[in-house]
């Protein structure tokens, strides 16, 4: 220690500076072409490869013992595509993730990825990474052993995993951490770490199975988009299992609803939100009002009178379902779908005003300022024909 | 100083509480000198006085015991006692191997059995740890009988003489000592299967691993330190044991063990007694420092 404060390194510092330098070498002899590294990784894919990605899962069932968690599910996901299963919990989402990549033997039906069948292939020789729900890293290896780990196991050179970790670690802004521990990672990190252990890999699929929900809301927000520009930018087929709906609608090109071990609905974040199928989706994504129902001469009969919904369903008796951002306050009578409504109570959400308004406790949502109503006042309110739903069960 | 301050709640002065916990610390500090500290200085005094023509002490200060140990008495060298030693070092190690090698499989077998089955498992593995060792020992040789099936079987493929018996034998010797560790074995090393995380298991496989590369890399890692105290809790009670090397290794395995109960049992030469045990008690000591570091090393949680 004295010799470097003198300036003059003594042997033994001059051979710690060294074997550090060694060990750091890679990274340092990548340097210039370090920003070129991420872009290797997506670099190395062609079109033709990605289009390879495209994964199919075909009639898949699969119980344990008497209980069904996946029944007949299928779904078609494009390679390049940032796909979400969302559902409650139970519902079978994450069994669906685990057939995809091996971690269960489907009862029946079939797994494709790229056109090949993968549903007999075990969990080590699929194409197929996973960022796992508590990370599930090595605790004994170090965050670049951690990220190493697929590469030695399938005996890559050290040069390629030297080249491949440092690009990887650079990608998801881990360069400071190669050496540490994973006991000594914040949440965040760990979930970088994990991300960067399967996508190192390089692998057709990427499965994140809740990778947030060990995340505090404010990095949550953070991290999923991050992982969507990540995903953008890498081209790769994401596939995330979430409850989250708030999630999915950020991070998703598409979004699969399932429930009961169902697909019950699937689409873009927009028409699944806009268009529930049915009433299970229009309450599972977001809050909504439900209005019970019933057909009248081409219009559906409610305690509000006679509204029109955007398609006349073919039940007699059901709900119409209206998001509370939906609904309008008018001054007057408007011309079509109005409601004359008390307001019984109005909360102040900072970003947004929630109010309730009687008949039948009706819930809307404005923005502070643009709406101004107090309790007790009597109001007018348009129920958009475009926004109100008619959905079965 | 005598400072107010809430101690878990309670409302509390500094000086209550220091006179709280030397009145619960007073109990274990006592139970520790009268059984711990007392017995080891007497040890230490006793192995360095001298033994009196009939057996008594002479507190005549000399380091004879340990150079006897090493060999050295009035008539020159001898490898007796370093070989006892020796072997009994090596009839530890062999026993822990043994035990561990059935040990692991058997806790993992435990570990992933229905919860009710996991713990009648249990309790049969606990049992014989119930039964008291010279009890189990004596059962061991009635078993191992001339005329019994193990031993009968042994006549018939020509292993041992015929009428012979499979006692005392270095086969019985490991039988007794394995079976008697086995439950102090497989108790840490199944609180730790138990406990796996199988999660890092799966990430393994999902990492392109076959089996083997799983076990060394995702199962072994995460039972080291039941590992350890499984090798702790069969090595230093096997460096120690004399009643199964007596009854069922016979008297051609002398243990050290065998050769402390001698000393303060038919040679009546507790000075010389006391050196074996001291240097017993060393070679255990830094057996345990060995795999506490090295299991400080691959294992920092």
């Amino acid at each position: 220690m004295d010799s470097r404060i003198s300036g003059v390194p003594s042997e033994l510092d001059r051979q710690y500076i060294l074997s550090g330098a060694a060990a750091t070498a890679p990274t340092l002899t990548h340097g210039p072409g370090a920003i070129g590294n991420s872009i290797v990784l997506e670099g190395e894919r062609t079109l033709d490869e990605v289009a390879g990605c495209e994964l199919s899962v075909f009639g898949v069932s699969k119980s344990f013992g008497p209980v069904a968690a996946l029944r007949e599910v299928s779904l078609t996901v494009t390679g390049g595509e940032f796909v979400t299963i969302l559902g409650p919990s139970g519902c079978g989402k994450t069994t669906l993730l685990r057939v995809i990549a091996g971690l269960e033997l489907v009862d029946s039906g079939r797994i494709a990825l790229g056109g090949a069948d993968i549903s007999r292939l075990p969990a080590n020789r699929r194409p197929v990474n996973t960022v796992f729900q508590n990370y599930a890293l090595f605790p004994h290896l170090n965050v670049f052993e951690n990220i190493a780990f697929g590469l030695r196991a399938r005996r890559y050179a050290q040069a390629e995993v030297d080249r491949r970790v440092a690009a990887a670690l650079e990608m998801l802004h881990l360069d400071e951490l190669p050496k540490r521990r994973i006991n000594q990672l914040s949440g965040g990190q760990k979930q970088r770490v994990a991300l960067a252990r399967a996508l190192v890999n390089q692998p057709d699929l990427l499965l994140l199975d809740e990778p947030m929900s060990a995340l505090d809301a404010k990095l949550r927000a953070e991290v999923q988009l991050e992982l969507r520009r990540l995903q953008r930018r890498l081209g790769k087929t994401f596939v995330l299992v979430t409850h989250d709906q708030n999630e999915a609608m950020t991070v998703s090109d598409r979004i699969f609803v399932m429930r009961d071990g169902r697909i019950v609905q699937s689409g873009p974040p927009v028409d699944v939100y806009d268009r529930p199928g049915s009433r299970f989706v229009a309450e599972f994504l977001g809050t909504t009002n439900l209005i019970d129902a019933r057909r009248e001469n081409g219009a559906m009969r409610t305690e509000f009178g006679l509204l029109s919904p955007r398609e006349l369903p073919s039940w007699e008796r059901g709900v119409l379902s209206i998001r509370p951002e939906r609904i309008q306050i008018r001054k007057d009578k408007p011309a079509g779908n109005g409601v004359r409504a008390i307001v019984s109570e109005v909360i102040y959400r900072g970003d947004h005003l929630d109010v309730f308004v009687q008949p039948a406790n009706l819930h809307l949502r404005g923005v502070p300022g643009a709406v101004n109503v107090t309790a007790g006042q009597q109001i007018w309110l348009e129920l958009p024909r475009h926004h109100l739903e008619a959905l079965g069960e | 100083m005598n400072r107010l301050l809430v101690w878990y709640g309670e409302l509390s002065t500094t000086r209550k509480l220091t006179a709280r916990g030397l009145a619960l610390l007073a109990i274990p500090l006592t139970w520790s000198l009268v059984l711990l500290v007392a017995p080891l200085g007497a040890m230490i005094a006793w192995s360095l006085a001298t033994r009196g023509a009939d057996g008594e002490i002479l507190w005549i200060l000399t380091a004879d015991n340990f150079s006897r140990l090493a060999g050295f008495d009035s008539f020159g060298w001898t490898k007796a006692y370093l070989s006892i030693l020796g072997s009994t070092v090596a009839m530890a190690t062999v026993t822990t191997a043994f035990t561990i090698l059935l040990a692991y499989p058997l806790s993992f077998f435990i570990a992933l059995r229905p919860p009710r089955r996991r713990y009648l498992w249990l309790t049969l593995v606990m049992i014989p740890f119930c039964t008291n060792l010279v009890i189990r020992t004596y059962a061991w040789m009635l078993l191992l009988g001339n005329q019994m099936p193990p031993a009968r079987l042994a006549q018939f493929l020509h292993l041992i003489e015929p009428a012979a018996a499979l006692y005392p034998s270095p086969f019985a010797l490991y039988l007794g000592m394995v079976s008697n560790s086995i439950p102090f074995a497989v108790l840490p090393l199944y609180t730790n299967v138990e406990r796996l995380d199988w999660a890092i298991v799966e990430a393994g496989r999902d990492l392109y691993s076959g089996p083997v590369r799983v076990f060394f890399h995702a199962i072994l890692p995460q039972t080291l330190p039941g590992l350890v105290t499984a090798l702790i809790l069969t090595f230093i009670p096997a460096m120690g044991a004399f009643v199964i090397p007596d009854l069922l290794g016979g008297g051609k395995s002398w243990m050290l063990g065998n050769l402390i109960q001698h000393q303060f049992g038919v040679s009546r030469d507790f000075p010389f007694g006391a050196a074996v045990s001291l240097v017993l008690t060393l070679l255990t000591l830094v057996g345990l420092l060995f795999l506490r570091r090295s299991g400080e090393e691959s294992f920092t949680p």
